[in-house]
């Protein structure tokens, strides 16, 4: 009686794109559907963005005096940037509770395209951002918000959800080194809370003090909402010097330079994530 | 002959530890057999799994599985392969058909033969009337039948399970033996790790004992019992009755019993494991002997250990045990 193992292939099967897409869409659709089946997690999703929307217009809003522009127009289009980034954060906590629950073990072990979960999973969280802002403009047009026409709203909405797409592989990538859910939230909101805040997402920027103002006037979280505050209310918002065009490629840029390093970063640590 | 998983000297040792958790192992399975890698948690069963399932690169060693080199080419090796286990890896949100559809379109079968094999599997497995409820409402049995039922849709020649009854309760565990026997019976290979001995030898053709990382001892169970000693009934009567007992007893089996005088035991193996234990009661009642104690003792885990290696298995030792658990939390 001889041994042999079974003849030894040597050419690597690969995963076609079509493939790829789908298992993409398939992981979209689960991660979806946990969110739409528990209703804690929607009334937490959506709750939570209306009542910073509420607070800061009706506890701040009377104390924060700008020539010319009501508070809630220029607060909705901050709150819209600040609502991605929490958003992204989901991407974090969502993937470490996969870990924890052994779900990225079965994944990993079948024939599916190598960042399928990944692009599922920050497709997922882009959608439901995508949902959460809709309904933040309905609220916040409830309370007086009026944008300067349909089209640049629109403009100013799709940038916010593609900056938040962006932050959701810096937050998939946090999560893969965090590992614990608990870890994963606490790492995020270290890297959220200074972005939204020393930002110009609530007040303007020059309340601040001088070394605080170059930071919180350059860094991404505030060219999104200058970007969109530009578009919704009109050249008066913007800071001096800056042009609403000029601003819409910085954003363009942030928003790409961000997901080229983001993604692969990412994908690459899922990889070896057991090793 | 034809082995469809060959292990060849495989190292392992994680990033942050200095303990290998895999120190240069060997094996191989046949097709359409049953292998049981029994050992003690942080052995390295759960990372041998991993490698074999390509979640893990070797540092050293190659590994294939049905042929294909799971280093390179592991969408190939996915592709033959099902995974299941200890962590029963299933979505809570998700209703149990649709975990099992989704694994199957992700095996990529269309949409109508994944739903058609999902109804199959969930058939199978007995799990038809809770199909349609979320996962959620399932007990740990049901996961783990589940679970079973997720790693067979993609129909694999390969079969992984990792630890699949452990921390169930003692009789759901005998039904998924069952089953996994059932399922397996059509000439799927299965390569299963358990920490518990019985489990070993009710399922698997070959058993191998994995320690500190090393393979320290592999055969038949029948092979492995003649090592350890197998199933046994332990007797105790007063000492004036001692030679009447090991009399009635070579009567009986056509041997002298061990006498473990330190606790004052007769040892009769016992091939017939309970009815064997009620031939000794009724030989000793024949010949009026009454009886002070006696059970049958199964030889767990840690007699395994202590004949092979001469220390009892330690399930709580900090080492790769560690690494293990840190990614399975």
């Amino acid at each position: 009686m001889t041994t042999t193992a079974v003849k030894t292939t040597t050419t690597k099967s690969r995963v076609t794109p079509a493939h790829a897409f789908k298992d993409m869409w398939i992981i979209t659709k689960r991660n979806l559907r946990r969110f739409i089946r528990m209703p804690q997690l929607l009334l937490v999703a959506t709750v939570q963005p209306v009542m910073f929307l509420l607070l800061f217009n009706y506890v701040f809003g009377g104390a924060i005096s700008l020539p010319g522009v009501p508070y809630i127009d220029f607060l909705l289009p901050g709150i819209l940037v600040q609502t991605v980034m929490f958003g992204a954060t989901n991407t974090a906590t969502g993937l470490t509770e996969d870990l924890a629950a052994g779900v990225i073990d079965r994944f990993r072990s079948l024939p599916m395209a190598r960042g399928a979960v990944l692009a599922g999973r920050t497709l997922a969280d882009l959608l439901r951002s995508g949902a959460v802002n809709t309904l933040m403009i309905f609220v916040g047009y409830l309370i007086g918000f009026r944008p300067s026409g349909i089209p640049q709203l629109v403009l100013g909405l799709i940038l916010a959800l593609m900056f938040g797409y962006s932050m959701s592989w810096v937050f998939a990538a946090i999560g893969l080194l965090a590992r614990t859910p608990e870890a994963a939230q606490s790492a995020s909101f270290l890297l959220v809370f200074p972005f939204v805040f020393a930002s110009s997402v609530f007040v303007p920027v020059q309340s601040m003090p001088g070394w605080l103002q170059v930071f919180a006037e350059n860094q991404p979280v505030s060219v999104l909402a200058t970007t969109v505050r530009g578009l919704t209310i009109g050249i008066e918002a913007m800071p001096s010097g800056k042009t609403i065009e000029g601003m819409i490629a910085l954003s363009i840029a942030w928003i790409i330079g961000i997901f080229v390093v983001a993604s692969p970063l990412s994908v690459n640590l899922y990889r070896r994530i057991f090793s | 002959m034809t082995l469809a998983v060959v292990a060849d000297n495989i190292y392992k040792t994680y990033k942050k530890s200095d303990v290998p958790a895999l120190d240069g192992v060997s094996m191989s399975i046949e097709q359409g057999k049953v292998y049981g890698l029994l050992g003690p948690n942080g052995a390295g069963k759960t990372t041998l799994i991993r490698v074999l399932a390509t979640l893990l690169k070797p540092d050293s060693g190659t590994a294939t599985v049905e042929g294909i080199d799971v280093v390179a080419d592991p969408i190939g090796v996915r592709t033959r392969i099902g995974l299941g286990g200890q962590y029963a890896a299933v979505d809570e949100f998700l209703t149990g058909r649709e975990n099992v559809v989704m694994v199957g379109r992700l095996y990529n079968l269309p949409m109508e033969e994944a739903q058609s094999r999902a109804a199959e599997v969930l058939e199978r497995i007995n799990l038809v009337g809770a199909a349609d409820r979320p996962v959620s409402t399932y007990s740990g049995g049901m996961r783990r039948r589940l679970d079973l039922a997720a790693s067979l849709v993609g129909r694999p020649d390969v079969l992984f399970l990792d630890e699949p009854t452990t921390g169930i309760d003692p009789r759901s565990r005998v039904d998924i033996w069952e089953l996994i026997r059932e399922l397996v019976s059509g000439g799927t290979t299965l390569l299963l790790t358990t920490q518990y001995l019985e489990e070993a030898d009710f399922l698997a053709d070959t058993i191998g004992v994995i320690d500190h990382g090393r393979l320290i001892a592999e055969g038949t169970s029948d092979s492995l019992k003649e090592t350890i000693g197998g199933v046994v009934v332990q007797l105790g009567v007063e000492d004036a009755y001692c030679a009447g007992a090991i009399a009635a007893i070579n009567n009986l089996t056509g041997s002298d019993p061990l006498h473990d005088e330190d606790r004052g035991l007769l040892v009769v193996p016992a091939k017939d494991g309970s009815r064997s234990l009620v031939e000794v009661v009724r030989a000793m009642d024949d010949a009026s002997i009454p009886i002070l104690e006696i059970e049958l003792h199964k030889p767990t885990l840690d007699d395994v250990f202590l004949s092979i290696t001469g220390h009892a298995a330690e399930p709580d030792r900090p080492t790769d045990g560690k690494q293990e658990s840190e990614v399975a939390r």
